[in-house]
């Protein structure tokens, strides 16, 4: 978002990940301290089944994050949520768009309401954004 | 199956020490290399007395030095296998940054039936504290559990 006076429809957010493999979610696994197997067992996601491993949701929100505190200083957000639409299977390459969709005033700041999604509608989240330089 | 007895139920709080090699390898992971998580000069700059966490880390960290990470479910009686994760929230009141000391206080505060009881949403609310007292954040996690169909 930028500094000055976002308006609704500005765009917050363009990024592009690298697609998923067997081994983000190997390396993701032992990052983010969860270690359910169904993420990295090919053995166990067949038996709960499922065709194959599939990503943490919470990689993607990861990433959707990265996206926003590349354009948001992270001390501005103030709420950050999301919604798993569809499970993200392997090979996945994420993009992540966020536009502002609303502006508001709450707890005495002038906050942004941005809403990011990936093209592969795997997650909808809507960060709620603040700062100084909003609104 | 989940009722709604489950609804107040408390788990054992984690008390989890923001680390920065293990940090690092989440950024690593996930391809991060906005300085402000990595310099703490960047950091300082941008108003932090360290290095922050990214916006989801937080989930990671209760996770991460959780005795029984999965407690919550098996306490509930829930097949790991059939757990999918629907929703996620953070709200963030304070900073969290390199060398806190938090802890996670987890509890159920709904548990709510979809689709004739094929499956359970379970959300399981967590405050998270500093090692000051301080209220830094709240997180929202909403479970699915695919329940098994009556045979």
């Amino acid at each position: 978002m930028s500094a000055t006076s976002p308006t609704v429809g500005d765009r917050l957010v363009h990024k592009e990940f690298p697609p998923i493999t067997r081994h983000r979610l190997a390396l993701y696994c032992g990052a983010s301290g969860d270690h359910n197997p169904i993420h990295v067992d090919i053995d166990f996601a067949k038996a709960a089944g499922f065709p194959d491993v599939f990503s943490h949701g919470m990689l993607v929100m990861g990433y959707l994050g990265q996206a926003l505190t590349d354009a948001v200083a992270p001390s501005r957000i103030r709420s950050f949520s999301t919604r798993f639409a569809a499970i993200t299977q392997l090979g996945a390459k994420l993009t992540c768009e966020g536009t502002v969709t609303e502006l508001i005033e709450q707890g005495g700041e002038h906050r942004g309401v941005g809403r990011n999604c990936n093209r592969s509608k795997t997650a909808l989240p809507r960060p709620v954004l603040t700062g100084g330089g909003l609104g | 199956m989940v009722d709604q007895s489950a609804v107040g139920r408390e788990f054992t709080s984690v008390t989890a020490r923001v680390e920065p090699g293990r940090l690092r390898f989440f950024l690593d992971t996930l391809g991060e290399t906005n300085p402000v998580y990595r310099d703490e000069t960047a950091a300082q700059a941008a108003g932090f007395t360290a290095a922050p966490v990214p916006p989801t880390y937080l989930f990671c960290l209760e996770m991460m030095d959780a005795t029984m990470p999965f407690e919550f479910l098996t306490a509930l009686g829930i097949d790991l296998a059939r757990v999918l994760h629907g929703e996620q929230r953070f709200d963030y009141h304070a900073p969290v940054v390199v060398g806190d000391v938090l802890t996670f206080k987890p509890r159920v505060t709904s548990v709510t039936d979809k689709k004739g009881g094929a499956m359970t949403l379970i959300v399981v609310e967590t405050e998270v504290t500093n090692q000051a007292g301080v209220h830094v954040a709240d997180l929202s996690r909403t479970v699915v559990v695919r329940n098994a169909r009556p045979s």
